[in-house]
């Protein structure tokens, strides 16, 4: 009886979690044609910065040092893509700012770390002043 | 226990094989909708989101069997925001929060099936290799010098909770990390966790030696109780 029972629980729980995958496709559409860009960002950089790219995410509430607020036209503008590519490879120490920016390096390639830093220029809907 | 088994059975097609013995039974009924039981052929970031659950092919490697026992009894969230967080946050006026309408309770199992599970979970080695054997030395550090590497110097507390309440949510709990993990499980994951899973969201720190083997330490030494 057991068994027969929980036999239907995976299935259902397929369908909730499809609905659920579904669901996380808006932000994504939005970014065309990001797309597989802002997948990486939803998975590696939204705990941090946050789901509205703003430096809000689930983790900042007790972070020492905020996250950078991807959306800010005027503080990503003084940053060069070279900086953006080498912190998101190499981590924050590697820019002198904080150990709270891990390196990413090791999940994504170089292609994608740039694909990241024009990315984060939509984002922010600026260029670069440098 | 074959993978084209666990699917058919997950996807409710077939009756769980009354010749199976009850904890593998029990995996492939229970489990293996959300979790992997074998080692995926998928190394994609779609797998990652489409999965329900952590992987458990190498569970044997991974858990102590005390903590699988009670936990299968009264499976409490390690991962406050779920796993993967991503699809369980929102948006507010400040920080984001978890968005707990779309986060479900884990099967429960009552005792016996619990320790059948758990028996079976622990069969689960991985592949060799995976978790390096005897790589955690079994050093002691000291409270505060394992709090400040932790904390200032590998930021570790941006994405964990070292006690209650306090740090990240997007990573699972570490201060139950002592009664749930093998130290050098711990050891090996803290060290390469891409070699668990090529597109995880856990970052490699790159660490040297010394401090993998301090970091494990101050991590297996933690506990709920001393965190409060």
């Amino acid at each position: 009886m057991l068994t027969r029972t929980i036999t239907s629980i995976p299935f259902l729980a397929g369908l909730v979690l499809a609905v659920q995958f579904a669901g996380t496709g808006q932000a994504i559409a939005a970014d065309e044609p990001f797309a597989a860009t802002a997948r990486n960002y939803d998975t590696y950089c939204t705990q941090c910065h946050g789901i509205n790219r703003n430096g809000r995410g689930i983790n900042s509430r007790d972070m020492s040092v905020q996250p950078r607020d991807h959306s800010d036209a005027k503080g990503m503008g003084g940053i060069p893509d070279s900086e953006l590519f080498r912190v998101i490879k190499e981590g924050g120490l590697a820019v002198n700012k904080s150990v709270l920016m891990p390196a990413w390096g090791n999940v994504m390639n170089d292609t994608e770390i740039r694909e990241m830093v024009a990315y984060l220029r939509h984002v922010c809907k600026c260029g670069t002043d440098n | 226990m074959r993978l084209h088994l666990a699917v058919a059975l997950s996807l409710g097609l077939l009756a769980a094989p009354s010749w199976a013995d009850g904890g593998a039974n029990l995996l492939i009924s229970q489990c293996a909708s959300c979790h992997a039981l074998e080692k995926p052929q998928d190394a994609s970031l779609d797998r990652l989101w489409k999965r329900g659950g952590p992987d458990l092919y190498f569970a044997g490697s991974k858990f102590n069997k005390p903590w699988l026992v009670q936990w299968l009894q009264n499976p409490v969230r390690i991962r406050s925001a779920g796993e993967l967080y991503r699809k369980h946050v929102k948006g507010s006026g400040q920080e984001d929060v978890i968005d707990e309408t779309t986060l479900t309770p884990h099967v429960r199992l009552a005792k016996a099936e619990a320790e059948a599970a758990a028996d079976a979970l622990m069969a689960l080695s991985g592949p060799a290799g995976l978790v390096e054997k005897n790589a955690f030395k079994g050093e002691k550090v000291s409270t505060a010098m394992g709090a400040m590497f932790f904390g200032k110097l590998r930021g570790c507390g941006a994405c964990h909770m070292a006690k209650p309440g306090s740090g990240g949510a997007s990573g699972p709990e570490l201060y139950t990390a002592g009664e749930r993990l093998q130290a050098d499980y711990l050891y090996s994951y803290i060290k390469n966790p891409q070699k668990f899973d090529p597109r995880i969201w856990m970052p490699t720190l790159n660490l040297a030696e010394p401090d993998l083997q301090r970091l494990t330490a101050y991590i297996l030494q933690l506990s709920a109780k001393e965190g409060k």
